[in-house]
């Protein structure tokens, strides 16, 4: 619990260094340690392989993605007021929406006794994921493959059609 | 058992410790003799052409970053399956078979419109 | 008690490296003025020149390390301070910790313990090992991009896209081990590399994965940014590369960085491939030679072997490393990305099939 404590206090200004940041490869870094942040999390909560995951795809793979873009169009510093007021609108619109939902969720489950039972036996590890992965989730596993397909194709076919023939 | 997560922090702060003395060093121990050509961007001895913000490079780079997220993702879901492989047993091998036949075929696509040519 | 364990073992791993590095650094300077039949580095020596022989040892590591920290740290005018100063630090912090998990030796057993000789036993330690890996690619982009110069930008590029091409056949040749194996856990796999084959050769991983073993090897090399992978810091088309504006001791940081990923591949390939501690049919009570011959050794003597074994080997595949970037020319970008994608890529989708089909036929361990 005391991990939690520490972990969320550098974790949140990690995150709003993301948000708030006018310099966007500062964002993209800021994301990195709070994803790094956020995978200690799931160390703390034993769930190893998530935490493994988290930092391979997310901060490994999805973030230079992110960097790659920040360096392909070049994105300047922003200037304070920059910025379209209906994506504003919409950010806005969204964490609240978020917002709700958490306050929806807290109110479902008033208390979180889960740290209390004890886990069952062999709880977060590889074969266990692996197991429902590969039996009971078997269907959005494949489709997990179909999903990628078409993340490929349709970035080859935008990156042809603004390069031009 | 110590909790090896507890060595792995310990090694994380010895690391960061010794990583951030060896950045350090020489802003510590060097000298201090800022001069106007010193500061300039190297560039062969040419006069530097200014910055380089607003420097664009090819949307070839930003491809091969999407295919490494398409295949990183693959390889993720391919090692708790390996794990576990000689319980799955033919039908394991089935179900990682289609998988990747579907990814395949993406790889092939991208082989086959050039973009995995570099000039 | 425990945790005085745990940090001396965490300690030791690191120092591995840190001499590794510094070693390897003077191996490189000697090494590569024997391949070019020069006499490389010998000017400093100690004892001011009394000892009759000088391998130059001296200048790397002591007087290198000592002028390179005194040097002036210079950041260009445009540069971005802060991420300047950052990017070296992510270059070297992820590969520093990642040796925390590789294996020295078996268990030491003194004074009542048990202790397991690895400075941290994840049981998920090849995914570790990649995660780590996947970060260090920041300090390539972000030196690039903060130095704000033309060259350390290109170098920075190249040299990102190049490492993240290659982590993939990476992590897929290391699937085809998790498959024989079975475990993600190190010291698990080097646990099971001492069993024998028709009962005389030591079962060590080259013998079930011997493509694994090119695919990684090539692919760890390119990591590294090494010739002939060098294209990142190219001296000869982009001045240093990402690292163009970068003096004193960033710089070195840099160049370390270097050194310490092909240690972690070198530490890797000896994990994986060639029994990691194992010495051959040496076992807890002494050697068991095929033919029934049978050499007691004590315990203690037998963890003191198996380090060595794991450090002669580490140090093998460090010099093989030295020896392929000296002897091989560099290759183009249009090379590498074929090489990477359309070489290994699918050269190791077909090493990881074929590994299953064999796993399933006759369980992987009896292959042959």
């Amino acid at each position: 619990m005391t991990l939690f404590w520490i972990l969320a206090c550098v974790t949140i200004p990690a995150a709003l260094t993301v948000i708030l940041h006018r310099n966007p490869v500062y964002s993209a870094l800021a994301l990195v340690f709070t994803l790094f942040q956020v995978a200690i999390m799931f160390v703390a909560l034993d769930a190893h392989l998530i935490a493994f995951l988290q930092i391979i795809i997310y901060a490994g793979a999805i973030v230079v993605l992110i960097l790659f873009a920040i360096m392909l169009l070049s994105l300047e510093p922003e200037e304070p007021g920059d910025g379209r007021s209906s994506l504003r609108a919409a950010g806005w619109g969204a964490a609240a929406l978020l917002g709700l939902e958490l306050v929806a969720i807290a109110a479902v489950f008033p208390d979180t006794p889960a740290a209390e039972k004890p886990l069952p036996e062999g709880y977060g590890s590889v074969a266990k994921i692996a197991e429902r992965l590969f039996t009971t989730h078997l269907l959005p596993f494949e489709l997990t493959s179909v999903l990628l397909l078409v993340a490929v194709v349709g970035a080859v076919v935008m990156a042809r059609r603004r390069t031009g023939p | 058992m110590l909790n090896p997560y507890v060595a792995l922090l310990m090694s994380f702060a010895l690391c960061a410790l010794v990583a951030t003395i060896m950045v350090c060093a020489s802003w510590i121990l060097g000298p201090k003799h800022p001069t106007k050509t010193k500061l300039e961007i190297f560039e062969t001895g040419n006069p530097p052409l200014g910055s380089l913000r607003g420097m664009r490079f090819p949307v070839k780079f930003y491809l091969t970053a999407i295919l490494f997220i398409v295949f990183d993702i693959e390889v993720v879901f391919m090692y708790p399956w390996a794990v576990i492989f000689r319980q799955l047993g033919w039908a394991g091998l089935a179900e990682m078979a289609v998988f990747v036949a579907v990814l395949t075929v993406g790889l092939a696509y991208v082989w086959r419109v050039g973009a995995l040519e570099w000039e | 008690m425990e945790v005085l364990i745990s940090l001396a073992k965490v300690i030791f791993a690191f120092v591995i490296v840190l001499q590794l590095t510094l070693v390897l650094l003077w191996v490189e300077r000697k090494g590569s003025a024997l391949i070019q039949d020069r006499v490389g580095a010998n000017r400093a020596n100690l004892f001011g020149g009394l000892l009759p022989f000088n391998l130059g040892i001296v200048n790397t590591w002591m007087a290198d390390p000592l002028k390179l920290f005194h040097k002036e740290d210079i950041v260009p005018a445009d540069a971005d301070r802060f991420l300047h100063w950052l990017a070296p630090w992510i270059a070297i912090f992820p590969l520093f910790v990642t040796f925390t998990v590789i294996p020295f030796g078996d268990v030491l057993i003194a004074g009542g313990y048990t202790i397991n000789l690895q400075g941290a036993d994840l049981n998920l330690g090849i995914l570790y090992v990649l995660a780590m890996l996947s970060m260090a690619v920041y300090g390539v982009i972000v030196g690039g991009w903060a130095s704000n110069s033309r060259y350390a930008f290109l170098g920075g590029v190249r040299g990102s896209a190049q490492m993240v091409s290659y982590e993939i056949a990476m992590g897929l040749s290391l699937v085809s081990v998790v498959l024989t194996f079975g475990t993600l856990d190190f010291q698990e796999i080097a646990r099971a590399q001492g069993d024998l084959l028709f009962g005389v050769f030591p079962a060590w991983g080259f013998f079930y994965q011997p493509l694994a073993l090119l695919i990684f090897f090539i692919a760890g090399m390119a990591e590294s940014k090494r010739a002939p992978f060098d294209l990142p810091e190219a001296e000869s088309e982009l001045v240093a590369g990402f690292y163009t504006e970068y003096s004193g001791s960033k710089q070195s940081v840099f160049m370390m960085a270097d050194f310490v990923e092909v240690a972690i591949v070198a530490g890797l390939v000896t994990t994986l491939f060639f029994g990691g501690w194992q010495v051959p049919w040496l076992y807890r009570d002494g050697f068991h030679f095929p033919g029934g011959f049978h050499v007691f050794v004590p315990s203690l003597l037998v963890t003191v072997l198996q380090v060595l074994s794991f450090l002669v080997k580490l140090f093998l595949f460090c010099w093989l490393q030295i020896l392929i970037r000296w002897s091989l020319p560099r290759l183009r970008y249009d090379q590498l990305m074929d090489l990477g994608w359309k070489r290994l890529l699918p050269l190791s989708l077909a090493n990881v099939a074929i590994t299953a089909v064999f796993v399933l036929l006759f369980d992987g361990k009896t292959v042959w």
